[in-house]
């Protein structure tokens, strides 16, 4: 462990930037502009991927199996518990951090072009910088608590940038699914954290319970952890399964996966950079990170790893299905990005870990590519998403085209571009795969399939949009965009190429690839798993497959969009009407969970609020009811029988009063009267008692 | 000839004192009432020598009446600044019609 103090900048240069923006960005840009956003917004997360290539370049200094560590105080101490709040960085976090930081900065520029004269500018950079915060922290996390810190802050980012134009109750409404969506996942992840929590706080013996006498949720310390708990039951099932099945819950959410994936496409309705950098390149694969960190304990449970390569491969077959069919750009985008993402779980679900995380370095470069070539279009067409009534752009658009491209090539799994290495490692391990309770050949069987359906349907959606002829103009021509647009692009799509380099299978070199062998420390645990011990010669046939159906898959599409030429697709369409229906319908996923889910959930909702208002409140109005008809007596009596009785004392003083003044007449001469009457009768009585007692 | 005795000044004084009470209790001018009062101090007076000068002729009673003088005097002097303020105030000395202080 290697002590580096600036470590912590990196995730906080960011979150600067969405205080600042956040707190005074309203006022900056009414007094100066756009351009003071974005030297705030725009320069910080730059500046996080300096420092993250600086720790990079230190880390690679570093021996084998070392990682980076930044302490900065301590979070929680309870007994012999205790978590810190420390960022550390071994090889799969630096490589998610210069994903993130590089990606992320490169869609911040990219975001001057696209957010160009938006009212609310200021607001977008705020929750740009915000997301990369969570994000970092959520990669750079020491520990299972803070990084699950990091999880919610990404969601709240996406649900706050989903529903950025919150004016359109469309948008509102995707950005409340997501987040209801994402919360249900996350439910299941704070229960495989509890059940985790209790595994390994200690265990009941015969002389009562024993307390564990190291407790930690530090990612360096739980291996050996976890392993200690592995014969561990609840409810009849090893914690290290339970554990490892309730945060893949939480993986499904965060990453759309079957059956929380819905929430994605729906995500679309954010702006397009956002799609690009949270719901495709960054955020989405925090699912598949967060199974990659915890490699150890997936490997404890066969039965977790197959559920995961199975979901994996199902969603990876399922939503390319989806995607065929889509006519919205960026739908389309978005079930490939389930479906890609369905490829990494593959990955880490057959414990080829490396893979998987390399398939989410490759995708997020030419997913990312992929949306802000979109983007590019759908600001070009004045935003129109639907590709039916775009075509030729190519023309006019000559960067966006080729850097889409590119992407294309890269995502279909052509041997030039990143993709291939990353799907074909996949396929191949999970092929040769020993460790799943189902053979190895189902998982790759359905990503195999895949594979084709999305080599369809990408260059579907590259024929529909780029060839053919230019459609009316609406006052507009499309023209290529600004600079700080098509750059990030070739960047983008350089980077899809480029990355080629860091895996090219060992087949081919003889060696393993430069990204195995970095990662490999943090895979360490996954290093012995068994295969199924197929040879080189069926590892050069899988491949030619896969490069075959690629080719079958772009063929097809080039047969029957290109140009925009061919009538067979209407034809085809309304000869399959009834599937059509089904499958452009999402096969009614949506539906179905609204009418069982949704609805028992407002059903069960309404059953509250009517036991609240007739039974709770009706109990409280009943006190209430009661405490009135007590203070009605008690306010009676007070009134009739104390007020009562002073004013009977009164009353008589009064009566007395009134009889008594007749007597002051006022007049002197009756005055006198009295007196000398009273003094008659005095003399008089005086006579008499002197009489009486004498 | 008759002689002279106590009886006499005390029948005398009772005469002198009655006429003083009807007087105040009958009269409606304040001035006059003030008279009353006056000859009913003096009736008192007359007896108080009377029966001083029958007893022994001691001197008592003649320095008891010389005090009743000069009280009596101050209290003219001060019941007739009181008349005049009431006169000035009322217009009228009427103790009939003087009675606001009626309860």
């Amino acid at each position: 462990m290697q002590q580096f103090n600036i470590l912590w900048l990196i995730p906080f240069f960011p979150l600067m930037g969405a205080f600042v923006n956040g707190a005074f960005g309203k006022k900056l840009q009414r007094r100066f502009g756009e351009k003071i956003i974005n030297v705030i917004g725009v320069t910080l997360p730059w500046l996080s991927f300096v420092i993250a290539v600086f720790a990079f370049i230190k880390l690679r200094g570093l021996s084998e199996g070392e990682f980076l560590s930044d302490h900065l105080w301590t979070w929680v101490a309870v007994g012999q518990f205790h978590v810190d709040l420390a960022f550390s960085m071994d090889s799969l976090s630096a490589m998610m951090a210069l994903i993130v930081t590089f990606v992320g900065s490169l869609i911040h520029v990219y975001s001057i072009g696209y957010m160009h004269d938006d009212e609310s500018y200021w607001r977008f950079f705020s929750y740009l910088n915000l997301f990369m915060f969570s994000m970092l922290t959520l990669i750079l996390a020491d520990n299972l608590l803070l990084m699950f810190v990091g999880w919610e802050g990404v969601g709240l980012c996406s649900y706050l940038l989903i529903g950025f134009w919150y004016k359109d109750l469309n948008n509102a409404k995707a950005g409340m699914k997501a987040f209801v969506v994402n919360r249900i996942g996350d439910f299941g992840f704070l229960i495989g954290f509890f059940i985790l929590f209790w595994g390994l706080g200690g265990s009941w013996t015969a002389n009562g319970y024993h307390v564990a006498g190291t407790f930690s949720l530090n990612f360096h310390e739980l291996p050996e952890l976890v392993a200690g708990i592995g014969d561990k039951l609840l409810w009849g099932v090893p914690i290290a399964t339970l554990v490892a099945l309730f945060f893949f819950v939480g993986a499904t959410g965060k990453s759309a996966q079957i059956p929380l994936y819905i929430w994605l496409p729906d995500a679309m309705a954010g702006p397009t950079p956002v799609s690009a950098l949270i719901h495709a390149a960054t955020m989405v694969t925090a699912g598949v990170y967060m199974i990659a960190r915890m490699n150890f304990l997936y490997i404890l449970s066969p039965a977790a790893m197959t559920v995961v390569a199975m979901v994996g491969a199902a969603t990876a077959l399922f939503a390319a299905t989806i995607g065929c069919f889509q006519n919205d750009i960026k739908k389309v985008l978005a079930y490939s990005t389930v479906s890609q993402l369905g490829y990494m779980f593959i990955g880490v679900g057959v414990g080829a870990f490396w893979a998987g995380s390399y398939h989410l370095l490759t995708h997020a470069f030419f997913k990312a590519c992929l949306f802000l070539g979109a983007g590019s279009v759908i600001m070009a067409m004045h935003h129109e998403q639907d590709m039916r009534k775009m075509g030729g752009l190519g023309k006019v658009m000559p960067i966006t085209r080729w850097t889409y491209w590119v992407a294309c090539v890269a995502i279909s799994g052509f041997p030039i571009a990143a993709g291939f290495f990353s799907k074909d490692e996949i396929l191949w391990k999970a092929f040769d795969s020993g460790v799943l309770l189902v053979p190895g050949w189902l998982p790759w069987l359905l990503g195999f399939v895949a594979a084709g359906l999305t080599s369809f349907y990408m260059f579907r959606s590259y024929f529909l949009t780029f060839t053919g002829d230019l459609p009316e103009a609406h006052g507009h021509e499309p023209e290529e965009q600004r600079p700080v647009v098509t750059g990030v692009l070739v960047m983008l799509a350089a980077g899809a190429v480029i990355l080629s380099f860091v895996g090219l299978p060992k087949l081919w070199m003889g060696a393993e690839p430069a990204l195995e062998q970095f990662l490999a420390p943090v895979f360490e645990a996954a290093e012995h798993l068994p295969s199924a011990g197929h040879g080189h010669g069926t590892e050069w046939i899988m491949m030619l497959l896969s490069v075959g159906i690629a080719f079958v898959g772009m063929g097809s599409a080039w047969w029957l969009y290109r140009g925009r030429s061919n009538p067979l697709p209407e034809r085809l369409k309304q000869r399959f009407a009834g599937i059509h229906r089904v499958v452009y319908n999402k096969y009614y996923v949506d539906e179905a969970y609204h009418a069982t889910a949704v609805r028992g959930f407002m059903g069960t909702s309404r059953l509250c609020s009517w036991f609240d208002v007739k039974v709770i409140d009706g109990l409280v109005n009943g006190a209430g009811t009661f405490t009135r008809a007590f203070a009605w007596i008690d306010g009676a009596i007070d009134k009739y029988l104390v007020d009562g009785l002073v004013n009977l004392i009164a009353r008589m003083v009064r009566f007395c009063g009134a009889r008594v003044r007749r007597i002051q007449t006022g007049r002197l001469p009756a005055y006198l009267a009295g007196l000398v009457t009273g003094a008659v009768v005095l003399v008089v009585l005086t006579r008499f008692l002197m009489d009486l007692y004498s | 000839m008759i002689q002279v005795g106590l009886g006499h000044f005390l029948v005398v004084g009772t005469l002198l004192f009655t006429l003083g009470v009807v007087c105040v209790i009958t009269r409606r001018n304040a001035v006059a009432i003030l008279i009353g009062i006056e000859l009913m101090l003096n009736a008192s007076g007359l007896n108080l020598i009377a029966f001083s000068h029958y007893n022994n002729k001691a001197v008592e009673g003649s320095v008891f009446v010389l005090f009743v003088i000069v009280l009596a005097a101050a209290e003219a002097a001060v019941a007739m600044a009181l008349i005049l303020a009431i006169k000035r105030r009322l217009r009228t000395i009427d103790v009939d019609q003087t009675s606001s202080l009626r309860g």
